[in-house]
């Protein structure tokens, strides 16, 4: 009788529907009944949304999906960054995000690369690396490695820029939309994080992988996403 | 840099661009008039991703004294930061000055404009032509697109009422437009390795070797060149490049029914 009364309350003071969308500064809900989660702010026991995106309910639990935004570094994720600065011990990466990264030497491989060697010699002045995030502080001070296994160098191809709220679309579940992409293109593709795609190849199937990237950052959101690109891809070749 | 140079040079020996044209073709552009209320005409350019405004605006002002019975004409061009993480907020850049120095050049020096005919009293008065390009996303070829909307903008404009005493009512329009003489168009070809392309990307901007920008009149006549870039071109090269921009300038003037 108790629990059903508390139920009742709760449903009462949400004041938006689960996948609906909201924009900052929206009131989400009334009273102490939920927990809220990332890009939500709380105010005199009243929710507001931080962010421009899709509510999601689970229970008691409310959080805001991004529909959209800059990349925020997050400790194990695999991003690619390109060399902006040369430093006394490690490199400087742009990752796409407003923060940037650093790896430093001893993360930098298996080699020992001894006291005041050339540094370029390893990574140069705009070069892309797939690397993982190690270590990000408070502060949004953050460490990369490219010591582990698919971390590497990245030599030629190109890069392109996706909504990095569309990455794990694009990667599919259990790599099955890159997968999809590789085995039908034949381009060689890295997916970082951060929102930047590595794709190399051949120039027509460049074209072609881009595209279909494209595709999917533009129907994340649409049921059989995997069938339709499956479809695209077999439509394209003819 | 030299690996991803490598790259696209694979890719336009085999005639493929980044994104899928063929080396001198164009993005589809589009061109929307009279955006601003308060400009006496505007155009906005869409060419790809690439998005910009352009303004003009009619003013009163005095002569230049070698110049007593011209109108003034100027171009300035505003690299929005919004539009490219590599703008900075603050006084224009040295991008921002030649891209206004580029369009500016190029409809001067076709005598676009009949500034004789902006002479209101000699040595006293005259109209003066403000054109200020603001960029809103910048996805490759500013050049190109800032010319271009710069020569529609200056082509649909009215003049404002001018009154009695010689000041302006910029609340009334009238029916008057510009005195434009000729519509010259710029194209820019770049230079990447031995290869010629026309509108490019960013990236591809990045890695190119040279740059030539032709203003085109309608009668095909080169009228202004700027040269950027790091590498030299030959008169052979210059003359390929040539070729190719007053064949895209009369492509476009179609595609566009200047």
């Amino acid at each position: 009788m108790n629990g059903e009364n508390s139920k009742m309350k709760t449903a009462n003071a949400l004041k938006v529907q689960d996948r609906d969308i909201v924009v900052p500064g929206e009131l989400l809900c009334e009273g102490e009944g939920f927990v809220h989660g990332k890009n939500i702010y709380k105010k005199e026991n009243k929710l507001f949304a931080g962010m421009l995106g899709m509510v999601r309910i689970e229970k008691d639990i409310v959080k805001i999906i991004p529909l959209s935004g800059k990349y925020m570094p997050k400790e194990e994720d695999r991003v690619i960054g390109k060399v902006i600065d040369v430093l006394m011990s490690g490199w400087r990466f742009e990752i796409n995000s407003a923060y940037s990264a650093v790896l430093p030497l001893k993360e930098a491989g298996s080699d020992f690369i001894p006291k005041g060697a050339d540094l370029t010699k390893y990574f140069d002045f705009d070069d892309y690396v797939v690397a993982q995030i190690t270590n990000v502080t408070t502060q949004n001070l953050v460490d990369l490695t490219t010591r582990g296994p698919g971390l590497k160098k990245l030599r030629g191809g190109r890069v392109i820029q996706v909504n990095p709220t569309k990455v794990p679309r694009i990667i599919g579940k259990d790599a099955s939309m890159v997968k999809l992409l590789k085995d039908s293109t034949g381009c060689d593709i890295q997916v970082g994080q951060n929102g930047l795609v590595w794709v190399s190849g051949d120039p027509e199937k460049e074209v072609i992988a881009i595209n279909t990237i494209k595709k999917i950052e533009k129907e994340a959101h649409t049921q059989g996403l995997t069938e339709n690109i499956d479809a695209f891809l077999k439509g394209g070749k003819k | 840099m030299n690996e991803q140079k490598q790259h696209l040079l694979r890719a336009l020996a085999k005639g493929v661009r980044y994104d899928g044209r063929a080396l001198t073709e164009f993005r589809p552009l589009k061109v929307e008039l009279d955006i601003s209320r308060s400009a006496e005409g505007s155009t906005r350019v869409l060419l790809g991703e690439t998005d910009l405004f352009v303004g003009v605006k009619l003013g009163i002002e005095t002569p230049y004294p070698d110049t007593p019975e011209d109108g003034n004409f100027m171009v300035n061009a505003e690299l929005r930061p919004m539009s490219n993480p590599e703008f900075e907020v603050g006084p224009p850049g040295n991008q921002a000055i030649e891209l206004a120095r580029v369009v500016d050049r190029g409809i001067r020096e076709a005598h676009a404009i009949d500034t004789a005919k902006l002479c209101i009293k000699k040595g006293e008065k005259v109209w003066s032509v403000m054109v200020d390009v603001c960029t809103v996303n910048d996805d490759g070829n500013l050049l190109d697109a800032s010319g271009i909307g710069a020569i529609i903008a200056i082509k649909n404009t009215f003049f404002p009422k001018l009154k009695e005493d010689n000041t302006v009512d910029y609340e009334e329009k009238t029916k008057n437009k510009l005195p434009l003489q000729k519509e010259p168009i710029p194209i820019t070809v770049y230079k990447v390795g031995s290869y010629f392309i026309v509108d490019p990307l960013p990236v591809e901007e990045k890695l190119s070797d040279a740059r030539l920008t032709a203003a085109i009149t309608e009668e095909g006549i080169v009228c202004a060149l700027q040269k950027g870039g790091e590498s030299q071109l030959t008169t052979d090269d210059i003359s390929k490049m040539l070729d190719i921009s007053i064949d895209k300038a009369q492509e476009i003037r179609k595609k566009l029914k200047l």
